[in-house]
């Protein structure tokens, strides 16, 4: 059905200059064609009821949180009482903020935790984006046994939840010694991550027009060196989407974290923030109105990295082949 | 400095236990049973004159107890680190009783665990990881603690785990102000406590005598089982419920039908619940914790729950005799038998050191009862230890339970749910009471009980 | 002084952390970078194989130890009656006795489970199509128009809330208070209530409180598809975009025509990666009320059995089903390959 149409990119994009797409300095190009192609697109998208869509459905998946916030703000009898939207009528306290922020007696400060929570993301980040990225370049360029079956069979896994496979490798860390440090943490979570991100990125490396990489392969270029020269540029918007995505969950992650390192989320332990927010509704929960202090605190970061990658989410470079 | 040297007491202390777990492994399917039960007989009970042996030394305990309860149990251990020299490391994890098993599994066992269930002990002693324990924590427990509370920390008659914390379960909240208001007074039978139920409901249109909440995330349906548990200990008794306990008698048994009916009468009627929430249907979905908050607002008179309920009413409330909240005993069929419901903690020990050892010994000794005591100062902390000074006490009805759980004539019972094998007591019984609560009926909720009973 | 020597420790253990973190990175872009190297030396038919297996060899090895070797034990452990969950091929002590197919047969007789199964066959259906959908419209709707990095964040927003968070705020829309005349504090009853209406119990009923939790998991997932497809979007080439403009094609027609064809392999992933998702969710189910209120789904059982009541057997078996529910999706994956190949 879909064949009227033709596939995305290979046709269009066949004359496009190869070599240059792959050697100059493409941020001055890039900048120019966005400024020109924006301002025509978005005559033809922004139509009125576009707009008004898309605001209803804004508003309806923030309005929820919004409440949260609202709610983060206000005593625990008011929030049993009446709802978020009434707040006005009853007064605001940062109570909760500085319940969750200085803790009770003997508890750690937050930044501690905070300090943790990246450590053990950056690499659990790093790691799998770059390993995932290689493998599924040799799945959709290089050619070698059984490569379809073996790619089947790594997107299959994602279905394995990782509540099985957390046991064994606690014993196998244990046996190497490197139980309950950040290394264990980078390695689970670097696994866990690699089908999915294999899957997505392979997903974008394939759309990738076969004549860029013939035209490299003429110059006498290498895989290792296609890879790092011609793909990787190609594809930052896929590696910045999959790792945020890779980023928030190594964040929120609290199983894994508890299972490595074993509950210790006291003072200079190895706990990710998530392990000490865990705990601050109490043992019984009847702290459970703490919880929406938390989980503001817990959520800036992730919103900030967000933001912060979106400039990788422009245009990619193929998507500017001829000159204006 | 300082924090590289813990960094290296910690590291070795890891390399020793997992030495000590391997070799245990290893040896295990040789190791004779009776010989693997016998207690350790060195008297660990004056450790303060060990600290040329335990200084330095570092114990790693694991709870279930967090932030900001924690606080109190740091403090109490403050005595013995200071005159052993050694440094107790805490976790406290909410997951606790889903994760000790998977530490078990996987070498990676804190040296002492805080077990809040018997079937939990039993299933850590099945690991062949628990350590017997030793014959000065014996001496303490027989000394200090009745009978029926070895037998919660014994299993197969072996003594793994001295009692640590307990609460008392059988309490109804009431409000004793609205109670004076209307001329209400506390019942003191099962027929008294009906009475007063239909003359609430009767008095009082705009609200029902009764609330409840058995929603608690995955735990959701545990309430329901302490209602049947709370009173099938009263209209059978303790003997019966202890065969019922142990699958002596079937589940669906006629007398916990009765008991179950009996609870029905009241949490199934919309006359009589669920004040402040609606009908009774909506007790499946009211969380435990906002259960008895109706009872602030008039809407509602009574809240059967734990005396650790004490630490869910809002800042401020008071929770006295003459306070905005206090409990009455859930009366018993009538006044000669008083049996109360209850639960508490075990102390588990699973790595074979004089340190670890002699903190055993203190925990399970009243030294560490009143010092846990005073730490508490807000409250919400009890122990059947019978050294305890009820005085060193802050909270009311702490101070209640204690004596409760120190009267020699009480007839205490553990919470059969945290007994029973874990596909009913955390399984079919918490899933087939939420199913009870919104409607289903009596005989197929304990029928389907029955027939989850694992087969061995 | 005490404060200063704690700020100090704290100091020295943030710097000790962080210089932890360097030295991971250092080892792994050693160890990789190396392996590259050394496979970048081969050259022609042999340096093609040794480069295919640089390239794809460390992401097989992580896969192969984190996640074949516990599936495996998995199979195995579904037809053993051990209490415990096992983590090698150890002591019979952990395996139990071999009881063959009687965990699968369980399946058919533990009350409760034939709707457990009805309920993952709505979770399966709904969310991957109503999540994608939500989320390729909006990423169309906002595309280059003014301030969409800002207008991503916001559906992207719930993604970023921890379970726990997302729990608390799901309370206070779904919340519901039977008590006659009351105040509602949560919104959905609230406006229901404002309109006359009686407030409904949307978490307590089975089966409709099935359909608040898939919302929650929708909510949830659209920021996914929304991010994915945005960058699908965005790779576009202009000279598409361009030359249908120039044919007159615009909006409806624009995007039927050339924005979904263009993108139509990166929503197939977005749909598989959901649907797998999705099979394998339990957490909401688990925080509502961990499945007891008829709002079961087979991830959530498969939980329960093999880490709450002991039954890692009939756990497994479970884990089992999923999989074989996955099998369809990887089907039409697989014949997808082959068309695009």
């Amino acid at each position: 059905m879909s064949t009227a149409t033709p596939p995305p990119v290979s046709a269009a994009v066949a004359g496009v200059a190869v070599g240059e797409a792959a050697r100059e300095d493409a941020l001055p190009r890039k900048k120019r064609r966005r400024g020109s192609a924006a301002g025509n697109a978005a005559k033809s998208v922004t139509s009125p009821w576009a707009s008004v869509i898309a605001i209803v459905m804004a508003l309806a998946w923030t309005t929820p949180t919004f409440g949260l916030l609202v709610t983060s703000f206000r005593n625990q009898a008011d929030i049993q009482e009446t709802g978020w939207w009434q707040a006005l009528s009853t007064p605001f306290t940062l109570s909760n903020y500085s319940a969750v922020l200085s803790g009770a007696e003997g508890q750690p400060p937050l930044t501690d935790f905070i300090v943790n929570s990246f450590v053990i993301a950056i690499p659990a980040v790093m790691l799998p984006l770059f390993l995932a990225s290689l493998a599924a370049y040799a799945f959709a360029w290089i050619d070698f046994p059984f490569r379809n079956l073996l790619f089947v069979a790594v997107f299959a896994l994602q279905i394995v939840p990782l509540q099985i496979a957390l046991l064994p490798l606690v014993t196998m860390y244990q046996n190497i010694g490197i139980g309950g440090t950040y290394w264990s943490l980078w390695l689970s979570h670097s696994a866990f991550a690699l089908p999915l991100a294999v899957f997505l990125l392979h997903n974008f490396m394939k759309e990738i027009p076969a004549s860029l990489l013939e035209a490299a392969r003429v110059d006498g270029a290498g895989h290792v060196r296609i890879f790092f020269q011609v793909l990787l540029p190609l594809i930052t918007p896929a590696l910045a989407s999959f790792g945020i995505f890779q980023f928030l969950w190594v964040w929120n992650d609290l199983l894994v974290a508890i299972t490595m390192l074993g509950g210790n989320a006291g003072n200079g332990s190895n706990a990710p923030l998530t392990m000490v927010l865990n705990n601050i509704s109490g043992t019984l929960g009847n702290r459970w109105y703490l919880l929406s202090a938390a989980a503001f605190i817990s959520i800036a970061v992730p919103v900030v990295v967000f933001l912060s990658l979106q400039r990788y989410f422009v245009r990619g470079l193929l998507a500017g082949g001829t000159k204006g | 400095m300082a924090l590289n040297h813990k960094r290296k007491v910690m590291a070795a202390a890891g390399i020793a236990a997992l030495s000590l777990t391997t070799a245990a492994c290893g040896s295990s399917s040789t190791n004779d049973p009776a010989a693997q039960a016998s207690a350790d007989t060195t008297d660990y009970s004056d450790w303060c004159s060990m600290k040329s042996e335990l200084t330095g030394k570092t114990v790693s305990i694991y709870t279930s107890i967090v932030t900001p309860e924690d606080a109190s149990h740091k403090a109490s251990y403050k005595a013995f680190e200071d005159c052993t020299g050694v440094k107790i490391n805490y976790e406290g994890d909410k997951d606790f009783e889903k994760n000790l098993p998977q530490r078990a599994q996987s070498g990676n066992l804190p040296d002492v665990a805080f077990i809040p269930q018997p079937g939990l002990l039993q299933t850590m002693v099945d690991t062949g990881k628990a350590i017997p324990a030793s014959k000065t924590v014996g001496d303490e427990v027989d000394k200090y603690f009745g009978a029926d509370w070895r037998k919660y920390g014994s299993v197969d008659g072996t003594l793994y785990a001295a009692p640590l914390g307990a609460n008392v379960k059988s309490f109804v909240w009431y409000s004793p102000k609205t109670f004076k208001a209307k001329g209400y007074t506390v019942p003191t039978t099962w027929d008294e406590l009906m009475s007063l139920t239909a003359k609430i409901a009767a008095d009082d249109p705009g609200a029902k005598p009764w609330c409840a909440g058995f929603g608690s995330g995955v735990a959701t349906g545990w309430v329901g089982t302490d209602w049947v548990e709370d009173v099938l200990l009263r209209t059978a008794g303790p003997e019966v419920y202890d065969q019922w306990v142990n699958h002596e008698i079937k589940f669906n048994d006629p007398k916990v039908a009765d008991a179950l009916a009996k609870v029905g009468a009241i949490l199934k009627d919309p006359k009589y619940t669920n004040g402040g929430f609606g009908a009774p249907s909506t007790i499946a979905t009211t969380t435990f914790q906002d259960g008895g908050q109706p009872i602030l607002k008039n809407k509602c008179y009574m809240h059967r729950q734990a005396s650790f309920y004490a630490s869910n009413w809002p800042k401020g409330t008071k929770v006295a005799e003459d306070g905005d909240v206090w409990a009455f005993y859930l009366p018993s069929v009538d006044a000669s038998s008083k049996p109360f419901l209850g639960g508490g903690e075990f102390v588990a020990t699973f790595r074979d050191a004089p340190e670890v050892k002699a903190f055993a010994a203190f925990l399970a000794s009243p030294d560490w009862a009143n010092a846990k005591a005073k730490a508490t100062t807000n409250g919400g902390w009890v122990s059947a230890n019978k050294g305890l000074d009820v005085k060193n006490l802050v909270s009311p009805i702490d101070q209640k339970s204690a004596e409760i759980l120190q009267d020699p004539k009480a007839v205490f019972r553990f919470d059969g749910s945290d007994m029973m094998p874990s596909a009913v007591g955390a399984g079919t019984f918490w899933s087939q009471m939420t199913n009870w609560v919104k409607g289903q009926d009596d005989k197929t909720t304990l029928d389907n009980i029955e027939q989850s009973w694992p087969a061995n | 002084m005490f404060a200063t020597s704690v700020a100090t420790i704290t100091a020295a253990g943030t710097a000790s952390k962080l210089g932890t973190m360097v030295l991971g990175l250092a080892v792994f872009a050693v160890v990789f970078v190396g392996i590259l190297l050394f496979a970048s030396l081969f050259k022609g038919r042999v340096g093609e194989k040794v480069q295919a297996v640089a390239f794809v060899g460390p992401t097989l090895l992580f896969i192969s130890i984190a996640l074949i070797y516990p599936a495996i034990l998995t199979i195995r452990r579904a037809f053993y009656d051990g209490k415990f969950f096992d983590l090698n091929f150890g002591s019979l002590r952990s395996r139990g006795k071999f009881v063959g197919f009687e965990n699968f047969q369980l399946l058919w007789t533990t009350p409760g489970l034939p709707e457990v199964f009805r309920n993952t066959v709505f979770w399966v259906v709904l969310v991957p199509f109503l999540a994608t959908a939500f989320g390729l419209l909006y990423a169309t709707l906002i595309d280059r128009a003014r301030g969409e990095a800002a207008a991503k964040a916001l559906i992207f927003l719930p993604m970023a809330i921890s379970m726990v968070g997302a729990t608390l705020i799901w309370k206070f829309v779904y919340f519901y208070n039977g008590d006659p005349g009351s105040n509602q504090t949560g919104l959905l009853n609230a406006i229901i209530t404002k309109l006359g209406m009686d407030p409904v119990d949307f978490v307590g009923n089975a089966p409709g409180n099935t359909f608040a939790l898939i919302a929650i998991m929708i909510w949830i997932q659209a920021g996914f598809a929304m991010t994915v497809l945005s960058a699908a979007i965005k790779a576009i080439p202009d000279e598409i975009i361009e030359a249908a403009k120039l044919d007159g094609v615009s909006g409806l027609k624009m995007f039927r025509f050339v924005t979904l064809p263009s993108i139509r392999s990166s929503v197939i992933v977005v749909l598989t990666t959901i649907a797998i998702a999705t099979l394998k969710a339990f957490d909401i189910v688990q925080a509502s009320s961990g499945g007891k209120l008829g709002d079961s789904v087979l991830a959530n059982e498969f939980y329960n059995r093999s880490f709450v009541t002991q039954q890692p057997g009939l756990g497994a078996a479970i884990a089992i089903v999923i999989f074989l529910l996955v099998m369809p999706i990887i089907v039409f994956n697989v014949i997808q390959f082959r068309k695009d190949a």
